[in-house]
This record gives structure tokens, sequence and C-alpha cells, in this order.
């Protein structure tokens, strides 16, 4: 075999990359069910027909309704004298049967006079029934029936073959006449009271999410996360110490939450002992006369504990108080009540947020306890001491690591008791970060910036790919159907999506400013205030913007998945073939979403 | 005093940018640090506030080993440090005044700095500095509305808002015309009559041989040259740039 012709290869490669592609194509159509036939079957057409008027006739508007009747008595089966008939009222309608006397199954004649012109009357046969409150209504003709231009009309009738009596019975010929001036309707009404709700389920989505993202993208950042090290044996202590910390502080602000909710019920030596604690702080800063920086930072770091614990407790306070003013108003306040709600809210917030701050506190106010203890103490320590000391710590940081991971994981997938499901996992969490520590030099960085960046990015990504629509599922489970579900998945979204988004921009900032605030000796954080924020504020903003509207968009459909607003009236009127209320709703959503969108692009114009 | 000892700094395990660099810096002095570019210029004067960790070795400042620092010792001594920069590295979106204002930040509480708050002392500070580069009326508009020569005026006003012992810069009038270039480095020759060490890497030789009092050569990383500027003649230029370079300038 020579060299064969590259064209001739070319050219079957070709072929079957065309023959690839009609099969995936074939396959894929198969597979979503795309079948021609369907659309043109009559009973489908005549389906799409009504929901297409139905659309086109939205429910905006209506009238009261003035029901207006004019009656003939009739005997059927024809056995006896037939009825007198009804003397007509003057200026009132009246009708006449062709016979007041029939069989069953018998047609007749109605005529009636006195109508308005060229309006639409029904007929009914009303059998006779002892009560007449029981009495019903049963339609003779299926359409309605139209009057001439003098009021009058004249149409043929059969009698049914059920329902005969040997007393007179009723032939009654209705017309309902709008009165007054047209009305709102109640999908009207309603569709406005959920197109607010929805507005401001994506307001609140937006702002809590673009609250908690910001800080959260600092913490994705790579460039910023990529300055933060620290040594083997100060990650570890950090690592032991911040699991127990969030305990700590989440037990001792609970605790202090409680006390303050229910002050002054409490007991007296607690209040002598916060308003000594601040004291004791300063007489050990006072004692240590400048000299003695450790104890120094230490005395500050105590009036600091002691300051948040007397804060703590007045926040309580407040929070208990505010609840039950919350309460109160809410029950009080009429049309103001959601005032009353909010201070309920607001007074929540705090309520539930302190625990859960203490244990974000507690889990960081150790470490640079910890860093400064290592700090003076390991440069001293001889090079075989300093390593004992690493090692063993990362023994202990590792049980804890792998041990609360095996723990969270038990929780979900309930192995067994807890004590025996963590045993194994810890042991091996020891081993490796003993290995760890007796392969890495004591001094040598480690990245702990970089272990916040990963941790945060696999979160913001995984939850990320959930759309909201998913996501509110699980939400209106644990909070029930209806707008705060739908807050909660559509703000989480934002968290996430914006945390993602916003930390690009962090990325992508000038180096430089910080270089050069850095240089100055200034702090992390005043670097961030100062270099990194004036450099962000102007993508944030865009990107803020660019996410409310996807959450307009989103919010009027978030209803579809339990998620409250708009979306849920509306998969409720299109679930009950209700087509011109949802005719109503899909109007409200593109106004929304339209003038929304114009005002947004109105407000980039402006910053941009 | 300023003492560099055996500093080496190589970069990702594999570039090695400073080999061994050793030199002593009086207080008072005006240095030139020259080099082609690539030579380590930047990464050396970055090792001494530390911007860069070097790999080994000490920078000791006054008997205080800044190469040991703890994170906060470190921050004290990078305040006594102030630092000028080629392309200036002004916070292009804040008002001037903010800009020099942030030079005080390692004086600040940084409590204060989250809601941006400067004591009256700090802000009067940084007017008479503004006022001393001579930019005064310039003090409310945005960074990025001034020219170049003025931006670097901005940056030497926020490095001595520091108050510093030393000023490092790098390249400070690469991107400036000659006049402009003149007037900086007059500046930088002012904080020396005060008494202010100046560390200051350069690409011309006249600039060289017009304000430093001594001048350290760098070459892939090695000092090939430390004396006085005035020395370096035909035959060391070839030794410091190589035997094709042309004297510009
Ligand atoms: N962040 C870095 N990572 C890897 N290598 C680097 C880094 N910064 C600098 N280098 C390398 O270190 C060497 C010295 O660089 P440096 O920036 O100090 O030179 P320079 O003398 O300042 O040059 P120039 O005059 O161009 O500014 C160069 O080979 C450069 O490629
Ligand atoms: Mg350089």
């Amino acid at each position: 075999m020579k060299k064969k012709s590259p064209s001739l290869l070319k050219t079957l490669g070709k072929i079957v990359l065309v023959i690839g592609i009609v099969i995936v194509y074939a396959y894929g159509l198969q597979v979503t069910k795309v079948d021609l036939e369907k659309p043109q079957e009559a009973k489908r057409q005549e389906q799409l027909t009504n929901i297409l008027q139905g659309l086109a006739h939205p429910d905006l508007i209506t009238y009261e309704i003035d029901r207006i009747s004019a009656e003939a008595r009739i005997l059927v089966p024809c056995t006896g004298t037939p009825p007198p008939e009804i003397p007509a009222e003057p200026g009132q309608p009246a009708i006449k049967l062709s016979s007041n006397c029939a069989e069953p199954g018998e047609a007749i004649t109605v005529s009636g006079t006195g109508f308005n012109p060229n309006e639409n009357v029904f007929i009914f046969f009303v059998p006779y029934s002892a009560d007449p409150a029981a009495a019903v209504e049963l339609k003779l003709t299926g359409n309605a029936v139209p009057t001439d231009s003098d009021g009058n009309f004249s149409k043929e009738v059969t009698l049914r073959k059920d329902r005969t009596s040997d007393k007179p019975q009723t032939v009654r010929v209705v017309v309902n006449r709008r009165v007054g001036s047209p009305k709102p309707s109640e999908a009207l009404k309603q569709t406005w009271e959920k197109i607010v709700e929805t507005v401001f389920l994506a307001f609140i989505a937006t702002t809590l999410g673009v609250t908690l993202a910001v800080p959260i993208s600092f913490l994705a950042a790579r460039n910023l996360m990529l300055q933060v090290t620290s040594t083997l044996t100060k990650f570890m202590a950090s690592l032991i110490i911040m699991p127990i910390g969030a305990l700590l502080g989440y037990s001792i602000v609970s605790r202090l939450t409680e006390f303050g909710s229910q002050f002054p019920n409490g007991n007296a030596e607690a209040v002598l002992l916060f308003t000594a604690a601040p004291l004791v702080g300063l007489a050990v800063v006072q004692s240590a006369g400048g000299k003695n920086t450790f104890f120094k930072a230490l005395g500050r770091w105590f009036i600091g504990v002691a300051i948040a614990a007397v804060a703590v407790v007045v926040l309580a306070k407040i929070g208990s108080v505010g609840r039950e003013t919350g309460i109160s108003l809410k029950h009080s306040l009429g049309g103001w009540s959601f005032v009353g709600n909010f201070i309920l809210i607001f007074s929540d917030v705090i309520l539930l947020g302190l625990p859960a701050l203490g244990a974000l506190l507690g889990a960081f106010a150790f470490s640079p306890i910890s860093n400064r203890i290592l700090e003076a103490t390991v440069p001293r320590m001889s090079a075989l001491t300093s390593k004992i000391v690493a090692v063993v710590l990362s023994v202990l940081a590792g049980a804890i690591v792998f041990g609360v991971i095996a723990a969270t994981l038990n929780w979900f997938y309930e192995f067994g008791d807890v004590a025996q499901v963590v045993r194994t996992p810890a042991t091996i969490g020891a081993v490796l970060f003993a290995a760890l520590a007796l392969a890495i030099d004591v001094n040598h960085p480690i990245p702990t910036g970089m272990f916040v960046y990963y941790v945060f990015r696999t979160i913001m990504n995984t939850l990320r790919s959930i759309e909201p629509l998913v996501m509110v599922v699980a939400f209106a489970v644990w909070v029930g159907i209806g707008p705060f579900a739908g807050v909660m998945a559509l703000g989480l979204h934002t968290i996430v999506a914006l945390g993602k988004l916003y930390s690009e921009q962090v990325e992508n900032i000038a180096t430089g400013p910080i270089e050069a605030i850095t240089a100055t000796g200034a702090n992390r954080l005043q670097t961030i205030i100062y270099a990194v924020i004036p450099q962000i504020v102007p993508p944030y903003i865009a990107f803020t913007l660019y996410r409310w509207d996807i959450n307009v968009r989103m919010s009027t459909i978030i209803g579809f998945g339990g998620g409250g607003g708009i979306g849920f009236l509306l998969s409720q009127n299109i679930n009950l073939l209700k087509y011109r209320q949802a005719s109503v709703n899909m109007i409200a959503i593109a106004i929304v979403v339209a003038s929304l969108d114009y005002l947004s692009a109105k407000v980039r114009e402006k910053i941009t | 005093m300023l003492e560099i000892k055996n500093i080496t700094k190589i970069y990702d395990n594999t570039v090695l940018a400073l080999n061994d660099v050793s030199f002593t810096v009086p207080q008072g002095q005006f240095l030139a640090v020259v080099g082609l570019s690539g030579s380590g210029k930047s990464t050396l004067l970055r090792c001494i506030n530390r911007l860069i960790e070097p790999t080994s070795g000490q920078v000791i400042l006054d008997g205080i080993d800044i190469t040991a620092a703890q994170p906060d010792e470190l921050r004290r001594i990078r305040r006594r440090i102030g630092m000028i920069f080629q392309h200036f590295n002004l916070v292009l979106r804040s008002p001037v005044i903010t800009n020099v204002l942030a030079g005080r930040l390692g004086y600040t509480n940084p409590a204060w700095s989250l809601i941006n708050r400067f004591s009256k002392d700090d802000i009067a500070m940084a007017l008479k500095q503004l006022d001393r580069v001579g930019i005064k009326e310039k003090a409310y508009v945005r960074a990025d509305e001034l020219s170049g020569g003025q931006q670097q005026r901005v940056g030497i006003a926020r490095a001595l808002m520091q108050e510093p012992s030393i000023m490092l810069a790098d390249e400070p009038v690469a991107s400036l015309d000659p006049v402009l270039a003149h007037s900086i480095m007059q500046y930088l020759e002012q904080l020396r009559d005060e008494g202010i060490t100046v560390i200051c890497s350069l690409h011309f030789l006249d600039l060289v041989q017009r304000y430093a009092d001594r001048a350290i050569a760098l070459k892939d990383g090695n000092i090939v040259f430390d004396g006085s500027p005035s020395e370096i003649d035909e035959h060391r230029f070839k030794e410091i740039y190589g035997e094709e370079a042309q004297r510009i300038g």
C-alpha cells in the first residue's frame, strides 16, 4: 500500500461525520418525541384554539350584573286544564308560549317582548318543586338567544322528556344585564396583589443576596487569598481552635442572648460579672505598663470580649422587646401592620443571628491568640521541639477535621452511632496530617488563603449550577409554599452567582495600588478598603443591576416551584384551565419585566 | 543604617532573581540601583520592605531584622519605609487627598479606616505635603484626572505621609518626560538633604551621575559594581550593560 490519496480519506471522513450527525439527530428527534402529526389532530387544534382564545380575552374587568327574568306556566304532560297566563307588567319583559300545555319531548315556541334590543337571553325550564327555593333551572337552549332590534324574540325549544308533573311548571327567560361602570375583575385584583409580591420578592432576594455576596467575593478572590499564608504550626492550631471556638462562641452567646432577653429577671452576679470584666481587662493593660506587648494584647482582647458580651446582652434585650412590640403592633396597627411585622422580623433576626454570629466570631477570635503564642514561643524552640509541637498539633487537627467531616456525613447517611463511625476517619486524619507535618518544614508557608478560596469556590460552583426553580422546591418543603421560600431560593442563588462574578472583578483589579497601600504599613483590612474597594465599586454596581434583572424574571416564575408571587397564581390558573385569568397574569408579567428592564437600563446609563 | 545581608530570591523555585546580594547603606545616602531590564532591581527594592519575601538572607534596619519580623511588627517597620513606583500606583478612582492620606494608614486605627476617617492632623499634614510637591489645588480632584508628573508627585506626598527614614523608588521617572524626570529627581534629592536614605532604581546613567551619591549595578541578580557614579566609565558601562550596549542620554 503506497500512500493512499489523502483527499479520498478526507472525503470518507466527511461522509462518516455527516452520517454520524444524522444518526445523532435522528436519535434526538426520537428521544424528544417530535411528532408532526399531533399538532394537526382536530381535537388538539380545538384545545389550542380554546387556550389562544382565552389568552386573547384577558379577564380584566367585570360589571355588576342585574338578573332580569320573565316567566310563563306550562303543564307537562298535558293532563288537565292549562294554567292561566301570568299578566305582563307594564315596562317589564314578558314571554308567551305557543301552548300552555304540552307533552314531554314536544317542541313549543317561546316568544318574548319588552326586552332590550339585541341582547342575549337564556331560556330555562324550572320543574315543579314544593319548595320554590329548591327549584332548579334546566337549560332549554344550548346557546344564548339574541333579541331583534325591537327587543323581541321567538325561539322553538324542545321540552325535556323527564320532569313530568301534574302541577303547573315554569319556563323562565333570563337576561343578565351589566349595570354601572366597569370594575377590575377578581383576576385583576389577585394579579395586582401577586405582582406586588413578585417585585418585592425580587427586591428582598437581591438586596439580601448582594449583602452576603460582597464579603464572600473577597474570600473567593484568588489574588487576595493568595497573600494569606500561615505556618504549619499556626495553621494546625487554628484548625483545632476554630471548631472549638465556634462551639464555645455559640453556646456562650446563646446563653448571653437568653440572659439578655430575660433581663432584668436574671441573676445579679451575671450583671456584676459584665461590669467587672472590662475593668479587669483594663487593669491587665495598665499593669503591663506599655512594656509587655503580649499581656497588653491579651488585656485588649479581654476588654474587647467583655464589651462584645455587654453588646450581646443589650442587643438580645432589644430583640426580645422588639419581638413583643412587633407582635402586638402587628395585631393593632391594621393597615400598617407590616411595620409591626418588620419589627418582629428584625428582632427575630437579632435573636437568631446573635448565636450564629457568636459561633462565627468564636471561630476566629482565638486564632490570633494561638498565633501570638506560637509566634512568641516557636522561634525560641529547638528544631526538634518545634517539630514535635507541629506534629502533635497536626495529629489533633487531622483527627478533628476528619472527625467533623465523618460526623457530617453520618448525619446525612446515618451509618450508625457517631462515636463508632468517627473513630476510623479521625485516626486516618491524624496519621495523614502527622505525615504532612513530618514532611513539611515547620516554617514553610501554608497557603491558608487558598484553602479558604477553594472551599468557597467549590461551594459556589456547585450551588450556582442548581437553578433557583429547583432550589425553591427544597425551601418550599422547609418553610412552606409561598414567597418566603422564593426569597430564600432566589437569595441563595444570588449569593453564589454574584459571589462568583464579584470575585472575578476583584481578581481583575490593578495590583499596583494594593502594592502601594501595603507598603505604607496598612493592614489587610485597610488595604482592601483603600486599594480594592474603590476599584470594584463600578463593576459591582453593574453586576448588581444585571442580577436585579435576572431576579425580576426569576421571581415571576419561581412560583411554579412553590415560591410564591405571580408565578404561583399563573400555574394555578393554567392547571384549572382558567386561560382568561392566566392571560391577565401573563400580561402583568410582561409589563413588569419590561418596565423594570427599562428602569434598570436608565439607572445603568446614569451610573456609567 | 540599612544592611542587606546575603539576600537571595528565587521565584517559583526556578528563576534566580537575586543571588546572595549584600551591601550596607548609611543613613542619608542617595543610592542608585542600575542594571539591565530583568537584572533584579525591582526585586531587590521589594525585598527591603518585604513586598516580596526573600528566599534567604536578612535585611536589617537600624538593628531590627525586617526579614524576621512578625506581621504586626512588619507593618510598624513598613511605616518607616516610603515607596514610589514607576506607574505611580495611585488609586485612580479616589480623590488625590485620599491617596495621600493612605500614606497614614499604618498609623491609623483600622476601626477608623472602616468609615474612611482620618484625624484633623493627618488631613492638615496631607495638604501640607501636597503643597510641598506643588499640587495643593488638586487635592480634591480624582487621581485619574492628573498628568503623569502630577501623579508621581501624589505618590511622593503619599510616601512622605509615612514620615519615612528610607525612601524606595522603583524607576520613579521611567514613565515621565526628561523635564518632569528632573523635577521628580529634585524632590528625591531634597529628601536626601533632609536626612532620608533614598534607594532609587534608574535606567539613565546621566540621572545617576547627577543625583546619586553611590551606585550599585546588578546583572542577572549579582552585584557587578558598587561605587561612586563617576567611576562608571565606558569600560564599566560595558560590564554592566553588555558589550553591545550604547550609552544614550
Ligand atoms: N513574580 C515573578 N515570578 C517569577 N519571576 C519573576 C517575577 N518577578 C520577576 N521575575 C523575574 O525575576 C527577574 C528579575 O526581575 P525584576 O523585575 O526584579 O527585574 P528589573 O531589574 O526590575 O527589571 P525592569 O528593569 O524590567 O523592571 C526577571 O528574570 C523576572 O523575569
Ligand atoms: Mg523593575
